[in-house]
């Protein structure tokens, strides 16, 4: 099982519903986010070509935050979910500094935080938060694994990039060009 | 022109706009831990080489102070960390690929062995000192008969610490300024060259002051190189590496750099030594004290400007 998830760059408008609905789903602390939403302006006006993604934790395969996590607390969960157990982290910074994508913080408590793919929902077959939402449906998650599931499928259709894979962190998050 | 933003407003705590996890705690730990083992190392090598009598300083003297600096270290280590109370959790695993795990029980070794080390040579600077119960002069007597296999152990340790330092910072990828491995070797040789301007400091022997000043001479030599190699790496690697290197060359940190590490703390008390050397009085406090200032400067630039070099997509 490889969860992973697919985001159409052309149908995302920016309307942000991905982060609220997460903040709310999963308790985001106050002034805090797990996911958020790019906007990319290209060119010289009136030639311009703008691209909008919704990002998040990448949940890489060769993830540098599970590597450089000195007590296990970071660790690869159920279909390559990468998690933090706060009662394992002691806060020392390690894995917020080795991600390309500085997608986690410290929570108001001390552990660090961040996407978990909303394991919470996925465990009972439900679509992650941000998914759920999205009044375009421009979001797509399941398992790689399964030809049969919406990201293998819209994968296998459309022309998609990630985000810097020169990092080498193979990272699942698939963004529709 | 292309311009990338944030449009939903994230503005996390330490990581936006750009990223400042770690503030002064990590590179005054790196420092005194760097000085930690530069000292340890030379106690430890000419203990090895049977010259205790010929540089005291060396290894007697300067050892005591290691205990305080690894405990500073360590506590400010400590102030560091945001989950305070579960810091023990780095002592239920060792991960091998998490250079501060490596760290944490390499330190979790040579604090007792640099305390031991140290209470063996407390009458050096106490002579009256007293252990008072005899199972603390049987310890004593015990650790004395085996003070060469112990002596092995810290220059081994001592080598992991001072490369440790840097490799904290090297295995991050994510920060291309840290991401050198040039870092390891740097970090060990500014480490050994504080440790060497510390024995400087505490020596009364003109000898032993000569010796180390050499020392520190050729370790400031090797520093200018690695840097220079560095440097070299960056502009010859790929675009963010480049960026990093520009931080440093016409960025926000070319001054504090250039004139800090290099002037001050690696130059000035290059050319000041050369001239001790050549029998001109130079008081010892002046180089020394740049070496130590300069050690200082170097991690905490090193450690900041690494926090604002990034990948971009």
């Amino acid at each position: 099982m490889r969860y992973a998830m697919a985001i159409d760059t052309k149908k995302c408008v920016g309307c942000s519903d991905c982060v609220v609905a997460c903040q709310t789903e999963n308790n985001v602390p106050i002034g805090y986010c797990r996911d958020w939403v790019v906007e990319v302006m290209d060119g010289t006006y009136p030639q311009l070509e703008i691209e909008i993604r919704s990002e998040r934790c990448n949940h890489c395969e060769n993830s540098p935050c599970v590597r450089c996590c000195p007590t296990g607390a970071s660790h690869y969960s159920d279909g390559g979910i990468v998690l933090v157990t706060p009662d394992e982290c002691i806060g020392c910074g390690a894995c917020i500094t080795s991600c390309p994508y500085d997608a986690r913080y410290t929570h108001p408590e001390g552990y660090v935080d961040k996407c978990t793919f909303c394991i919470q929902r996925v465990a009972k077959g439900l679509q992650p938060a941000c998914v759920s939402v999205c009044p375009t449906k421009c979001m797509y998650f399941g398992d790689m694994d399964d030809p049969k599931s919406d990201v293998s499928l819209i994968l296998k259709k459309r022309k998609y990039k990630t985000l810097i894979p020169e990092a080498g962190t193979k990272p699942q998050l698939y963004f529709l060009i | 022109m292309r311009e990338e933003i944030i449009v939903s407003g994230r503005n996390n705590p330490l990581i936006d706009p750009v990223l400042h996890i770690w503030h002064w705690q990590i590179p005054l730990y790196l420092f005194l831990g760097g000085l930690a083992a530069g000292i340890l190392f030379f106690a430890a090598l000419y203990r090895i080489m049977g010259k205790e009598d010929k540089y005291p300083a060396a290894v007697k003297i300067a050892p005591l102070l290691v205990p305080v600096f690894l405990v500073l270290g360590l506590f400010a280590l400590f102030l560091d960390l945001k989950h305070k109370l579960y810091f023990w959790q780095l002592y239920t695993n060792i991960k091998l690929q998490s250079p501060m795990s490596w760290g944490a029980w390499t330190l979790m070794a040579i604090t007792p062995l640099s305390f031991v080390y140290a209470a063996l040579h407390i009458k050096e600077i106490f002579p009256k000192w007293d252990w008072k119960f005899q199972f603390l002069k049987d310890f004593e007597a015990w650790c004395n008969k085996y003070i060469l296999h112990m002596s092995w152990i810290i220059i081994v340790l001592s080598v992991i610490l001072g490369v440790y330092t840097g490799i904290l910072f090297s295995a991050f990828n994510a920060r291309p300024l840290w991401n050198t491995s040039i870092l390891g070797p740097l970090f060990l040789a500014s480490g050994l060259s504080t440790g060497a301007a510390t024995i400087m400091l505490l020596s009364k022997e003109k000898a032993e002051r000569k010796l180390f000043a050499q020392i520190d001479l050729l370790l400031i030599v090797i520093e200018l190189f690695l840097i220079t190699h560095m440097f070299m790496g960056f502009l010859a690697s790929t675009q963010v590496q480049i960026d990093a290197a520009n931080l440093f060359l016409g960025g926000p940190f070319t001054y504090s750099f250039w004139i800090f590490v290099v002037a001050l703390g690696l130059v000035l008390p290059a050319t000041l030594e050369v001239l001790e050397l050549r029998k001109y009085h130079v008081p010892v406090i002046i180089p020394a004290g740049l070496v130590l200032f300069g050690g200082v400067m170097l991690r905490f630039i090193i450690a900041y400007a690494g926090q604002a070099s990034r990948w971009l997509y």
